[in-house]
């Protein structure tokens, strides 16, 4: 890369780290503070902001370290305790198949969260880089990618996972890492014309930038011109699309695994869980209410986090 | 505070304050507007953007944006009844029919979705009961009146079909079509070309010359005020600074803010000279100076300029100037 | 305006090519024996898999065989599946309980969503604001599977208030189900309309409208909600499509016999026919009601009409 700072500002989507950027360089020292410093102190005063962050911490902790939270074997089935309803000793009860709820909980947190991370940033990275290019060049570049878009968007998005989903499963039994690989694919192939289309329009309308165009004039390269013209104003709405994206996207692997076409037996997830509860939701309902109020406040947290952070970074809503 | 009485003025405001209520802060905007107009009279209010101008009109009409702006004191007399303390209801009466106004630009001051002929026709509709037929056929006319040509066609167009200039004739055919007394055009040519602008300002003039209405041109344009006003009123950091017959204006400013526009205006006997400019930039709203207001930028500032409000000082016919020198001033030296 | 519609019109054509070839590819590009378990136990006897094979074409190149199946659905003729059960028929008993379901989710996301957004964005940062807010927030992060559990175990069995699964799916009994398919949807409706009716009432035509004398109901209702519905309408019309693809889910726990359920066990069974045909109608949907909201966008927008 040529320019170390646009780099930065590329590779990393966090805000702070765009700060960081922005204040790092010698000569820019006295400047204001841009887009994403003014958004920065515009996050700290939110509470919705602390709290989404808190929720965050406190799932990404349940995800790295699950021994933390529970000693109990998230595998071990008892038949005997089948159905067991909340108790001290298991504090949200047996499943059908004699399983501790609260360890599968805690330990089925992990593939959740890594489904929706690897899907965002699958998502993300296809559509920003399409979609950058195809607005920055226009032309039949543009044309064939909108209209690819376009086919993508016109299938139902549940149908079509379904149907890529059955595609890459019809193999038969498959290790847990490619099970995880097929849910993150399909998702991401679904998706990435969503963000796509943002990217693009950000490109388009930051192309018609006066400074963009005396760049060119001047004589920029493209590279040039993407990376450090074009790149960091199209950021602010690829990064609010992603942070909602993330919940939504571990909303959907819950639901395709829910379906029984995502995540499956050996992979615990809580849409797994909430397959295995839901013939059994008359007799043994906490089985089914606890993942998917786990779920739920795992999506809640980020999709809050997005709400605040797409506020902090369009000055109409302030 | 001169005690003139202007109780023939169709249009009286009197020491009116308005003031932002923003999360950095409070803004005094008008810290005690005074102008009077009447019937047939042009009164141009003149000043820098950000002087105040807008806000005086936008609280006359009672369209202020409430919150972030409110009125603080001062009052808005319409033939002697005052404003600020009627009803909403009496207010929304009289917009319109009593006191019609005119938007800078008309592009984004006429609804997108609605044809030039609904926007007309509306007003005649909802407030007078017309039939669609009647009010059509007035809204016609009304465009025949601010000559657009093809007036039957164009009464089912679009505001994006029009030109600025035509755009800017449907507006104020619009503000026409309740018969208001008084017209407060706010910076109505600004946003024009230069030709067209002189053809707007003339079709003003003379619909106020037919109508015997009052107009409150605002403006910061003073080539515009020298061709129509009667009178003046000179508006800086949300005062009126000066407020004369037009005439007298130009003849002897009564403020030194006043001197100072009419000097930087270009003169064709002073060809070759460097332009005169005002040294400095207008107050933050936040954080007008204490004292004068104009005290930073004035030549003629002295110590007591720094630390008093100057009082509105009568200069004989009806002519003031707040300047603790006025007298000096007016009279050149 | 007839020129506008014909130019959406072709438009449409290579989304309508691009997305069933898709999905033709998909289902029939599947690794394995299409017909491997249509038999029973037992192999498939050979006459059997080679007239399949003829029937679908199957043994020609991949284009060749979408090129058939085109013209046979432009002849009205959506093939049958292995067992010999005509596609269209099956489209014909489930499509229009899945399109009442999704009208009825469409009715309730439009009332609800609109009226929300509407109250909320004209009462900026007041009481009914912020419920509206978080009551959005929750209705977005809750999945729809999760909502249509809680509310058939909380309303179906708990209290007994509905029945937990549908009996006669007319629209009266799809309420419930409907109400569940659009949660998620009607959040985002609220938001939308929020968003828009707080930036088009701070619009200088609404100052216009104001010195003008008109009444407030008037501004509100005539100026500010024309302009603000536009997005909000491109909003809701792609979503039928989407909710009557998406009604797999909230099907399934309801028990409502719609295509939802077909599809699901279509794509299982590999039956191709059904799968492609099903998904070709749901195209069709998305492609009209595409079609629909971008005249209704004309009519309410002249500035798009007039492009």
């Amino acid at each position: 890369m040529s320019d170390p700072s646009a780099a930065a500002a590329g590779a990393a989507l966090g805000a702070d780290a765009r700060v960081t950027a922005a204040e790092g360089g010698p000569e820019r020292q006295d400047r204001p503070r841009g887009l994403f410093g003014d958004a920065w102190r515009e996050l700290r005063a939110r509470p919705l902001f602390w709290i989404s962050v808190s929720l965050i911490s406190l799932v990404l902790l349940l995800a790295a370290f699950p021994a933390l939270f529970t000693s109990a074997d998230p595998a071990f089935g008892d038949l005997g305790r089948s159905r067991e309803a909340p108790s001290a000793d298991a504090w949200f009860g047996y499943d059908n198949q004699g399983y501790d709820v609260y360890a599968r909980v805690v330990h089925g947190t992990r593939a959740s969260i890594v489904v929706g991370v690897l899907a965002t940033l699958g998502t993300v990275l296809i559509g920003s880089v399409l979609g950058i290019l195809a607005g920055f060049h226009g032309g039949w570049p543009d044309a064939v990618v909108s209209r690819v878009a376009d086919v993508l968007v016109g299938v139902p998005f549940v149908l079509g996972a379904i149907v890529v989903l059955s595609t890459l499963n019809a193999a038969g039994s498959a290790s847990a890492t490619r099970i995880v690989a097929q849910v993150v694919l399909s998702i991401a192939l679904l998706s990435w014309p969503v963000a796509m289309r943002i990217m693009r329009s950000a490109a388009v309308a930051a192309k018609q930038q006066d400074y963009v165009k005396a760049a060119r004039a001047l004589g920029a390269s493209p590279r040039r011109v993407i990376l450090r013209h074009l790149l960091p104003n199209c950021l602010a709405p690829v990064l609010v699309y992603s942070t909602i994206a993330l919940g939504a996207f571990i909303g959907v692997e819950a639901t395709l695994s829910y379906l029984g076409i995502g995540l499956r037996q050996p992979v615990v997830s809580w849409g797994v869980m909430i397959n295995g509860a839901k013939d059994y939701i008359r007799v043994a309902p906490h089985a089914l209410l606890f993942p998917a109020g786990f779920l739920t406040v795992t999506v809640l947290a980020f999709v809050m986090l997005g709400d605040a952070v797409r506020e902090a970074l369009d000055p109409k809503l302030r | 505070m001169s005690e003139v009485d202007h109780s023939g003025a169709l249009l009286e405001v009197e020491d009116l304050r308005v003031e932002f209520r923003t999360r950095d802060g409070v803004a005094s905007v008008l810290n005690g507007v005074s102008y009077h107009v009447a019937a047939g009279e042009t009164l141009a209010v003149l000043g820098e953007s950000g002087s105040g101008k807008s806000v005086t009109a936008q609280a006359v009409m009672g369209i202020l944006d409430t919150p972030p702006a409110f009125v603080t004191g001062g009052a808005v007399r319409f033939h002697g009844e005052d404003l600020l303390r009627a009803t909403p209801e009496r207010r929304r009466v009289l917009r319109g029919s009593g006191l019609a106004m005119i938007f800078q630009d008309a592009l984004s001051a006429l609804n997108p979705v609605f044809t030039v002929g609904f926007q007309i026709e509306e007003q005649l509709r909802v407030r007078l009961g017309a039939s669609r037929r009647d009010a059509r056929q007035r809204a016609i006319e009304l465009l025949d009146l601010v000559r657009i040509p093809g007036a039957k066609q164009r009464v089912r167009e679009y505001p994006h079909q029009f030109s600025g200039g035509m755009r800017q004739r449907a507006m104020i055919a619009m503000s026409l079509a309740l018969d208001p007394e008084l017209l407060i055009a706010d910076e109505p040519t600004t946003a024009l070309d230069v030709t067209v602008q002189a053809q707007i300002m003339d079709l003003l003039a003379e619909i106020q010359a037919e109508r015997n209405t009052g107009l409150v041109l605002i403006t910061h344009d003073l080539g515009v005020v020298a061709e129509v006003a009667d009178r003046i009123a000179v508006v800086y950091a949300g005062r009126v600074v000066e407020h004369a017959d037009a005439r007298d204006l130009f003849r002897s400013p009564g403020h030194p803010y006043t001197a100072a526009l009419l000097e930087s205006l270009p003169r064709l006997d002073q060809r070759g000279s460097a332009l005169h400019t005002i040294r400095g930039l207008p107050p933050s709203l936040l954080a007008v100076p204490p004292g004068c207001p104009f005290h930073p930028r004035c030549p003629r500032a002295r110590d007591v300029c720094r630390t008093e409000v100057p009082a509105q000082v009568a200069l004989g016919s009806g002519r003031v100037s707040a300047c603790h020198f006025a007298e000096e001033v007016v009279s050149g030296g | 305006m007839g020129r506008y519609v014909l130019r959406r019109l072709l438009q449409m054509i290579p989304v309508f090519l691009g997305t069933t070839f898709l999905i033709y590819v998909l289902v029939w590009a599947v690794p394995g024996d299409p017909f491997a378990g249509k038999c029973g136990e037992r192999d498939c006897p050979d006459s059997y898999v080679s007239a399949m094979r003829e029937e679908f074409n199957l043994d020609d190149p991949v284009v060749v065989q979408y090129g058939e199946y085109l013209l046979n659905l432009v002849r009205g003729d959506f093939g049958r599946t292995s067992s010999g059960v005509e596609v269209s028929d099956r489209i014909v008993e489930t499509f229009p309980v899945t399109l009442r379901l999704a009208l009825v989710a469409l009715v309730v996301e439009a009332v609800i969503g609109i009226t929300a957004g509407v109250v909320s964005g004209l009462r900026n940062r007041g009481f009914l604001d912020s419920l509206v807010l978080v009551s959005t927030l929750f209705l977005i992060s809750i999945p729809v599977f999760v909502t249509g559990y809680v509310v058939q175990l909380v309303f179906g069995l708990q209290l007994g208030w509905i029945s937990p699964t549908v009996s006669t799916p007319t629209f009266g009994g799809l309420i419930v189900p409907g109400l569940v398919l659009a949660s998620l949807s009607m959040a985002y409706v609220a938001r939308l309309s929020r968003a828009s009716i707080s930036e088009n009432r701070r619009a200088d035509y609404v100052r216009t409208a104001l010195a003008k004398g008109l009444p407030q109901s008037r501004i509100v209702g005539v100026h500010v909600l024309r302009n603000s519905l536009i997005p909000v309408i491109t909003f809701l019309g792609t979503d039928l499509g989407a909710f009557m693809g998406g009604a797999i889910v909230t099907e399934g726990i309801f028990n409502v016999p719609g295509i939802g359920g077909l599809v699901f066990r279509s794509v299982q069974t590999k039956e191709g026919a059904m799968v492609t045909g099903l998904v070709t109608v749901l195209v069709l949907v998305y492609l009209v009601m595409t079609l629909v909201v971008d005249l209704l966008c004309a009519v309410l927008d002249p500035r798009i009409r007039y492009e």
